[in-house]
This record gives C-alpha cells, sequence and structure tokens, in this order.
C-alpha cells in the first residue's frame, strides 16, 4: 500500500467542477463546526465568570485573564502537576527513542529472522488492554513503595509507546535507501558510523514526529496517572479532573484549564503535522 | 533495563563446536542484539503483569477483607459472568466503539472527499479539522460536558435560545443533553475527536491514489470510483479507531462517571478494582476481557497483516 504512494498530494488539483464553489464553502463550514468547540473553549476562557455562564452565550462580552490568574493561582496550583506531565512525557519519550531505535534497525535494515513476527508482537501490546495490566502495576508499586512517584508512569508510559515508535520508526527506516547502505559499507564504516552519518540524516525528521507523537500520547494519559499517582507525582490530566463536578461559577477556569493543559499538545501537533496520520496509523499510511 | 537486556544477551550465547557455527551465531547475536532491550523491556512491563493479573483472578482477593485471601477456584469467573453491570459494560462497549468509528468514518470520508479539491484556504480548513483531536482528551470532555451539553449555560441550548430568539420567540428548548441521551452524549464527543483522525487516514488515501486511475475514471463517466481504492484505508482507520476507543477511559470517565448505562469495560473494571477493591474479581473480569480481545484481534491482526503484505519491507 505504501510503496505506490509516489504522486504527491500536489497530483490533485486538476479537477474542477461547477459544483466546486459550494463544496468549498460547505468544505469552510464543516472546518468552522469542527474547530468552533475549541474557538468557544478559547473564548470563554478569555470571559469573567457571569459572562461564561450566559444564555443565549455573551460572545461579544469583554475580555479578561480571570480565568487563568484563577486556574494558576486559585486554590491547588497546577504548576506540579503540570511539571509531572512534562517529565513524563519527556523522559518517557527520550527512553522510547533510544529502545525503539535499535529495535526498528533490527527489524528493517537488518532484520532478525523472524521479523515479521517480532513487529506483530509489538502491535499486539497495543491491542490488550491495558486496564487489565492496571492492578498487578499497582500491587507491585504499593509492595515497592513506588505509588505515587512519576518513575512508575515513566517506565509504563513508556511500555505504552513503543511499539508505536518500534513501527514508526521501521516505516522510516525502511526508506534508507539500500544503495547509501552498500555504499558506507564498501567503505569500509562501521556500524556507528553508518548510524550516524548515513542514516541519521535521512531519518531525522521521522524521529521527530515519533517523538512528538509519544509525547503527545504520554501527556494525554489519563487512567494509569489516576490510579498510581496522588497528590506528589500527579499530572496535569489527574489535576484537570477536580473540575469534573461543577463547582459554581466555573466555566471560565475551567476553560482556561483545559486550554493550558491542551497548549503543549495542540503545539506538538500542529508542529507534527505532516507526520501525524503516518505516526498514528502505525506508519502504514505515508 | 537495559543492563538485563545486555546480560540475557551475554549470557544467552552458547559456544557450539564448530567455527563456521560460530561465527554464523555471532552474527545471529549481533543482529538481534539491538533489538533485546526493547523486546526484554516490552515482556517485563506488558506481559509479567498479565501473568499476575491470571493468577489473582484465581483468588480471594478483596483488600477491604485482608484476612479472607485465599484460592478462589473458579468463583471470581462465575461472578464475572452472571454479573448484570459486565454483561451492560459488554454491550455498552461495543455500542460506544462501534458507534464512534462508523459515524467517524462516515463523516471523516465527507470531509476527506471535500478537502481533496483545491479551493482557497483548504490549508486553513484542515488547520482547522485537525484542532479537535490535539485537545487533550479529559480536557475535550470537560469542555463537551460543562461549556456544550450543561442545560443551563452550555453553548447547545444557547444556541437553541439564539435562534429561537430570533424568530421572536421566547420559549426555546431547553433539553438536558447528558441526562436525556448518555451514550449519545459520550459517543458525539468522541467523533468530534476521532473524525479529524478518520479524515487524515482517508485523505492520505485519496492523495495516494495512482493518476492515470482517476484520469480513466472520469473519462468514463464513473462516480463510484474512489472506495475500491479506499477500502483499504477504511479498514485501517475502523481498525486503528477501534483499538484507541475500545479502551475509552477519559470520555465515560468525566461525562457521566459511567452512570446512565454509559459505564463500558474499562470504566467498570476501574471501578471493581478502585472503588471496590476487590481484587480478584477485577482480575477475573480483566483476564475474560483479555481473551474476549485476543479473538477479536486475530481478525484485526489478520486484517493489518494483509495490508502489510503488501509494503513487504526487505
Amino acid at each position: 500500500m505504501t510503496t505506490t504512494t509516489a504522486p504527491a498530494p500536489v497530483a490533485v488539483q486538476k479537477r474542477k467542477d461547477r459544483s466546486g464553489p459550494w463544496l468549498s464553502l460547505l468544505a469552510w463550514v464543516v472546518g468552522i463546526l469542527f474547530v468552533l468547540p475549541v474557538v468557544w473553549m478559547v473564548l470563554t476562557s478569555l470571559h469573567s465568570e457571569a459572562d461564561a455562564a450566559t444564555n443565549p452565550p455573551a460572545v461579544f462580552a469583554p475580555l479578561n485573564l480571570e480565568g487563568y490568574r484563577e486556574f494558576f493561582s486559585g486554590g491547588a496550583t497546577p504548576w506540579p502537576p503540570l511539571l509531572n506531565s512534562l517529565t513524563a512525557s519527556v523522559v518517557s519519550t527520550a527512553l522510547v527513542l533510544l529502545l525503539s531505535f535499535p529495535a526498528a534497525y533490527a527489524l528493517s535494515i537488518k532484520p532478525v529472522r523472524k521479523w515479521t513476527d517480532v513487529l506483530f508482537f509489538f502491535l499486539s501490546t497495543k491491542m490488550l488492554p491495558v486496564v487489565a495490566g492496571l492492578l498487578p502495576l499497582y500491587l507491585f508499586a504499593q509492595q515497592a513503595g513506588l505509588l505515587d512517584n512519576i518513575w512508575l508512569l515513566i517506565v509504563f508510559y513508556t511500555s505504552m509507546n513503543l511499539p508505536i515508535a518500534v513501527w514508526m520508526m521501521r516505516s522510516f527506516l525502511s526508506e534508507v535507501p539500500v544503495e547509501m547502505l552498500e555504499a558506507a559499507s564498501m567503505d569500509g564504516a562501521g556500524l556507528v558510523k553508518t548510524l550516524r552519518s548515513v542514516i541519521a540524516p535521512v531519518v531525522m525528521p521521522g524521529i521527530a514526529a515519533t517523538a512528538l507523537i509519544c509525547f503527545i500520547f504520554s501527556w494525554n494519559e489519563l487512567l494509569f496517572a489516576r490510579v498510581l499517582t496522588a497528590t506528589v507525582a500527579e499530572t496535569a490530566p489527574v489535576f484537570l479532573t477536580s473540575f469534573v463536578t461543577s463547582q459554581g461559577l466555573f466555566l471560565a477556569q475551567l476553560c482556561a484549564a483545559a486550554f493550558v493543559v491542551s497548549l503543549p499538545v495542540l503545539v506538538a501537533g500542529f508542529a507534527a503535522q505532516d507526520k501525524l496520520v503516518q505516526g498514528l496509523s502505525l506508519g502504514s499510511v505515508k | 533495563m537495559t543492563s538485563v537486556a545486555e546480560k540475557t544477551d551475554q549470557g544467552a550465547a552458547p559456544a557450539p563446536a564448530g567455527a563456521a557455527g560460530v561465527a554464523r551465531r555471532a552474527a545471529g547475536w549481533a543482529r538481534r542484539a539491538p533489538l533485546l532491550p526493547a523486546l526484554v523491556f516490552m515482556i517485563i512491563v506488558t506481559q509479567l503483569p498479565f501473568v499476575a493479573t491470571l493468577v489473582i483472578s484465581f483468588m480471594d482477593w478483596n483488600a477491604y477483607y485482608p484476612d479472607e485471601r485465599g484460592f478462589a477456584g473458579f468463583d471470581n469467573f462465575r461472578r464475572v459472568f452472571t454479573d448484570v453491570n459486565m454483561r451492560d459494560a459488554v454491550w455498552t462497549t461495543i455500542l460506544l466503539t462501534a458507534g464512534v468509528v462508523l459515524i467517524s468514518i462516515i463523516l471523516g470520508l465527507g470531509i476527506a472527499l471535500l478537502l481533496d479539491r483545491k479551493f482557497r484556504g483548504r490549508g486553513a480548513v484542515r488547520t482547522m479539522m485537525i484542532a479537535p483531536f490535539l485537545v487533550v482528551p479529559v480536557a475535550a470532555a470537560l469542555l463537551w460536558k460543562h461549556a456544550l451539553y450543561n442545560p443551563e449555560y452550555g453553548l447547545f441550548n444557547g444556541a437553541l435560545t439564539w435562534v429561537w430568539k430570533l424568530f421572536g420567540s421566547d420559549n426555546p428548548p431547553q433539553p438536558d443533553w447528558i441526562s436525556n441521551m448518555p451514550l449519545w452524549s459520550v459517543i458525539f464527543a468522541l467523533v468530534w475527536q476521532w473524525t479529524p483522525f478518520m479524515m487524515l487516514i482517508l485523505l492520505a488515501g485519496l492523495q495516494g491514489r495512482p493518476l492515470d486511475v482517476v484520469e480513466a475514471a472520469r473519462i468514463d463517466g464513473a462516480s463510484g470510483w474512489t472506495l475500491p481504492h479506499l477500502r483499504q484505508y477504511l479498514e485501517l482507520g475502523a481498525l486503528l479507531g477501534s483499538i484507541y476507543i475500545v479502551q475509552n477511559f477519559d470520555a465515560v470517565f468525566t461525562i457521566t462517571s459511567g452512570g446512565l448505562g454509559t459505564a463500558n469495560l474499562p470504566y467498570t473494571i476501574y471501578q471493581i478494582f478502585y472503588q471496590a477493591h476487590d481484587y480478584g474479581r477485577a482480575s477475573a473480569a480483566a483476564v475474560v476481557v483479555v481473551i474476549g480481545t485476543i479473538i477479536i484481534a486475530t481478525f484485526a491482526l489478520r486484517t493489518v497483516s494483509s495490508l502489510f503484505k503488501e509494503d513487504s519491507g526487505r
């Protein structure tokens, strides 16, 4: 499937028909409808609590930063959870890259025997319900005194993203031209040199995309963070669950919180936009 | 983790008789070495817990009654199979997953077809479409629950009030969305997040198709030409969407807290374990779910490997 995708997006420009303007308008309408809740979230976060809870909505109410001020300094401070999320996401992503790159190398460039079986083993771990592994991990953490410890989450997030990264990396590594590898080995380049001078430059964009997607998945995770952490290692999504039950006038603050927590994902996602599909489809769509 | 893997690597290398054998084995291990850290790590972190789950599923173990821990035989499984909540959870999981996957694939296909044309602002529309997928799931669920669905000040009822006012009526309908249609409330919030994903996959499928086929189809005046080529992409979208959505916890937890018949399997098991502290029963439920998943996943994996064969690798 992926090898035949030679014609780039540019190729589909030739068609034009009379219904064109209407279809373009429809595309715009649909796009706006889909982005509307996000826009509404940002707009509400900038309203005062009183203006945020009106019916019909007070769209043109004056803007202020009250919601953000309340989120950052009222009651529980969100900084420790945000930092915990950052630590868990960044460290687990680094570990994932460290483990997945050599593994992908052994599954594509110099494949081991039965490399497809290994690849499918990695995929199969993604299909097993994570909730089934939750209890033993919890009991283990309890015994080992690792509850509410960010390192436990880091290890779990690494295992959660490793299959995705192995599949993605494999698909990027298999794009390295064989001739370049042969030329390198003719020149007597060792493994490390080949990796650094031949493979790395070609797959760098792929590694970056893999990193961003692993970061997003770790940042988003709720179930394990909720069960395995409490006050010390609490992550940003766990912090957000304090908004599940409504508490008087709190909509502006909630929207500010939702937006602040989503911001890193929005930035990472738009940065990885072109590789997003390839990553999420485990490298099977290029 | 790495050190464990390296030890395995060195320790397992045997010393066979023939020199050729040594060289061949050494080469084999040299090939395998880069793979081992990741493989060993995955086995330890993902497979061992399942073994533990299996063991606990045969135990009488409730954290509230620590003295009564012991062997329970098939009791936990009997309780799982006779539990009405579990059966409901299975059904809810199926409805939720199928609903979200089907609706978001249909919408995603329509939008992908719209975006597969050149028009002013196509990039902008694509960017707007992706945004919902990039909101943190809990944040998105909170947004839908409080800012959109809320019967008093949510955007939906606000918009109804606004439209009714436009036509001079002071009596707009103000439904309580979540109480009236709890499962659909969860489904719609998830469809909003997953349609962009389906759209991206299907758009890649549409844009990757060979141009000559398109030209030939247009000359023939055919209109249904996109579907056969897209079939693989549709299957891929459905498979990946199912993998992710069947495990959904965030939306169910946030929007309805599993109430009103929306508790799916992950949420139900979480409850048995986290609130009832019935470790034995939670494990038995998990084992049943894992077995069910293995059966379904075997079919699913067959689909992936059929996709995979065309990209034969090296």
